[in-house]
């Protein structure tokens, strides 16, 4: 449980538990003030945190469903209108294809990152050690630290008509193919997913690293022994070992996209067309230049719903049997 | 959405720690607390003169709420980018030096996500680029200017100046009560540049949509781009200028007003905005546009047309200073062409509108500015100087004008004769709050990617028109 990423639940599960059994053994020998003087302290160390969360998390949770219900322009009086708003983003035909896009995109933000990252990763820990391995940890790590907006502009530069992407291309021979990659209906979606790769690949691959380091060598050795080549050697042994960090990028990396907002809006706004139209696009365009603040909110609603049931069975799956 | 509560919910909030207090607030209705006066309740200005006071002359001084000799300090809010309201307001200071201003800027398209809660909240603006008003009039959000109308002799500018500003009881523009005024009046047409015109044997601007047709294929057959343009989804859909201009072209320009301006039964959808529509698309097939022309973004179009890429170029006044910086008596200007030789001409034509919020302290003082800018006449040559655009105000003042050979000068010329024929339109775009983000630069995209045809491109748009509206 040293993976400061995805540990954060197992840990607080872990220490409450502990700190429930620590009670428990106590609760035998203190009188019952005891207890009640050392919860109400463990409590006064969570409130601040409890407080935040309440009115930072919970509130606006709260209150995104409570405007959904409603038809309201932010600022006038609303109208009480129930589930009609579910109704139109269940049905409006330019709603559910930004729910499709978001879809299209984890092939991009999340199964292309995770894949790749698997193989730099196993690349870097077989042929990099020391230096090296630094080196190319902080290089693929490096585009994490770029802000988004800062990355779809740069990325925004690269594929125009006169980028470096289409430069090089020509360069090659390839003159024929160049065009405004982001403006393009054809290639618009993949060309933002690729600013997704970009991104989110270094992640992926730091993460899987450190898993990989904590797999017993041994297992490694037996291995080879028995006579496993490459593949074998990362079928039986290094895939069933990153099970939990494979679930904590799949996890991190499909929330980025079914969230995407940042690079689609700098690199495209959901153009051309609604070829790049996503839920954060549509929800942002909804509430505050349509002022639909309802039908915005349940929109946002629903992609909440939508990221729950995606990522709750891969956290079962990894987490359950990973132990 | 964490920060888009309405302000009077704050206090609620802090109070709101324990989870029971939280869902309290939940199941509050929202926006119950916002004000619910109509419109047109609006109160006026406690200090605005009375009726019988007469406006005889246009001029600020004589009648009408001033800024007084107290120390006043106007609460602004300015659009990023754009010099003028800036000049304006250092040069107001000079002849009030009571007027101090604390000036607040944004970019244009997070003003119009953020009027609605500036206007709304405990520091309402005095004054405020305002980007749509409708919805701040039924909110009651906006100050009515009426009564400054009769104070300061506004009902004397030309009606036309005024119309677009104007909010009617039942929500629809062009009539009814004023709820802002344009520090300028900007003009929309072709600039060309003069060299690669001459190189196309262009010696006068065309005289029919045919003639310019005539001039857009020359420059294809030179090997020319004939029109720069911007498509890109960031900065809106260029392309509905020239759609536009095409529409006005070939029908007159009520129908589109209406539906601009929301009357009811108005639609987009007529034979003659078919017959525009059906130009643009041919323009489109025929490659006059950039290739890459749904990438290209605003700045990069006008940086691109400035280093002689593209022969024509739709754009608006707006843009006069950077063209005469960038190429020096190299760029020109036509309104664009009637269909029929010796027809109306039509523009798009818009106040650079500026409103006072309903609560605002200084009301007065900020109206006092708004009216000094369109009469006084420092004012009038910086809003031609710098802003590039006719200055309105009253008809009897002369219009300043920019450099000798400044393409300035050749907009407000063709202004006049668009006023002339009063062929001064709002822009298709404005129509509703995001008529353009789910309209027209999706579907003119589609257009240009082979996507969408003229007859496709219009009932999309009228669809999600009436869509928005039923909302």
């Amino acid at each position: 449980m040293n993976h400061a990423a995805g540990g954060a639940d197992p840990a607080h599960a872990i220490a409450r538990s502990q700190a429930s059994a620590a009670g428990r053994r106590r609760g035998r020998r203190v009188p019952l003030a005891g207890i009640r003087r050392q919860t109400l302290v463990g409590w006064l160390f969570v409130l601040p945190a409890l407080v935040m969360y309440a009115l930072f998390v919970l509130q606006p949770l709260l209150l995104t469903f409570q405007y959904s219900l409603y038809r309201w322009d932010g600022v006038g009086p609303a109208d009480w209108v129930g589930l009609s708003n579910y109704v139109t983003v269940l049905t409006e035909p330019k709603l559910v294809e930004t729910l499709f896009n978001a879809f299209r995109l984890v092939v991009f933000y999340s199964f292309i990152p995770v894949g790749l990252g698997l193989i730099s990763a196993s690349v870097v820990h077989r042929v990099a050690h020391g230096r090296l391995g630094t080196v190319s940890r902080t290089v693929l790590f490096l585009p994490q630290v770029i802000p988004l907006v800062a990355a779809g502009i740069i990325w925004g530069r690269l594929l125009s008509l006169s980028g470096l992407v289409n430069q090089g291309l020509t360069a090659i021979g390839l003159g024929d193919i160049t065009r405004a990659w982001l403006g393009d209906f054809d290639t618009a979606l993949p060309a933002v997913g690729i600013i997704g790769i970009w991104v989110l690949l270094g992640f992926c691959t730091v993460l899987l690293l450190t898993g990989m380091t904590k797999i017993d060598a041994a297992l490694y050795e037996s291995a080879r022994m028995d006579g496993a080549g490459w593949w074998s050697e990362f079928r039986a042994i290094t895939l069933p070992s990153l099970r939990y960090e494979i679930g904590v990028c799949l996890t991190v990396t499909i929330i980025a996209a079914l969230a995407a907002f940042d690079i689609v809006y700098v690199s495209t706004g959901g153009g051309p067309g609604n070829a790049t139209s996503v839920p954060g696009i549509q929800i942002y365009i909804l509430a505050f230049l349509e002022r639909q603040v309802g039908l915005a909110s349940a929109l946002a609603v629903v992609l909440m719903l939508l990221v729950l049931i995606v990522i709750l069975p891969i956290q079962r799956l990894t987490r359950g049997e990973a132990r | 959405m964490s920060n888009e509560f309405h302000h009077r919910r704050i206090p609620r909030r802090l109070a709101g720690l324990a989870v029971a207090a939280l869902i309290a607030a939940a199941c509050a209705t929202p926006g119950a607390v916002a004000p619910s006066a109509s419109p047109s309740a609006a109160a006026p200005s406690e200090a605005a003169p009375s009726a019988s006071e007469a406006a005889p002359s246009a001029s600020a001084e004589a009648t009408g709420p001033d800024c007084g000799t107290d120390p006043v300090t106007l609460n602004a809010y300015f659009e990023t980018g754009f010099d003028l309201p800036f000049k304006l307001s250092e040069e107001f200071t000079k002849q009030y030096p009571n007027v101090t201003w604390d000036i607040k800027q944004d970019q244009f398209t997070n003003l119009m996500t953020a009027t609605p809660r500036l206007l709304s909240g405990d520091n309402p603006p005095d004054l405020i680029r305002l980007p749509s008003m409708v919805s701040l009039v039924k909110d009651g959000l906006l100050k009515n200017l009426d009564d400054y109308v009769t104070a300061f002799g506004w009902d004397k500018f030309p009606a036309a100046q005024l119309a677009q500003n104007r909010v009617a009881e039942d929500g629809t523009r062009g009539s009814g009560s004023l709820y802002a005024a344009g520090l300028n009046y900007s003009l929309t047409g072709v600039f060309y540049s003069k060299k690669l015109a001459e190189q196309i044997g262009m010696t006068q601007p065309p005289a029919t949509v045919e003639e310019f047709e005539a001039l857009l294929a020359k420059a294809k057959d030179a090997g020319l781009l004939p029109i720069m343009a911007w498509n890109a989804t960031a900065s809106g859909g260029g392309l509905a200028f020239p759609l536009q201009n095409l529409m006005a072209a070939y029908g007159p320009t009520e129908p589109i007003n209406d539906w601009i301006f929301q009357k009811p039964g108005a639609t987009i959808d007529t034979p003659t905005n078919l017959t525009a529509a059906q130009h643009l698309q041919q323009w489109v097939e025929s490659g006059y546009f950039p290739k890459d022309v749904n990438a290209i973004e605003y700045t990069d179009a006008n940086s691109r047309f400035g280093k002689g890429e593209g022969v024509f170029m739709f754009n608006g006044d707006w843009q006069n200073a950077v063209y005469d910086k960038d190429q020096p008596e190299g760029v020109g200007f036509f309104v664009f062409p009637p269909a029929e030789s010796g027809g109306k001409v039509a523009a798009m034509s818009a106040p650079l509108t500026y409103g006072i919020a309903a609560n605002a302290r200084n009301a007065d003082c900020a109206a006092f500015f708004l009216n000094w800018v369109a009469t006084n006449d420092k004012a009038r040559e910086i809003d031609v100087a710098i802003g590039g655009s006719n200055p309105g105000g009253p008809p009897d003042l002369p219009v300043p004008q920019g450099a000798p050979g400044s393409v300035t000068n050749e907009t407000l010329a063709a202004g006049a004769d668009v006023s002339k024929d009063n062929g001064a339109m709002d822009f298709i775009a404005n129509a509703t709050g995001s008529i353009f983000a789910q309209g027209w630069t999706p579907e003119l995209q589609k257009m240009v990617g082979g996507k969408q045809d003229a007859a496709g491109l219009l009932k999309a748009v009228q669809a999600e028109y009436e869509k928005e509206l039923s909302r």
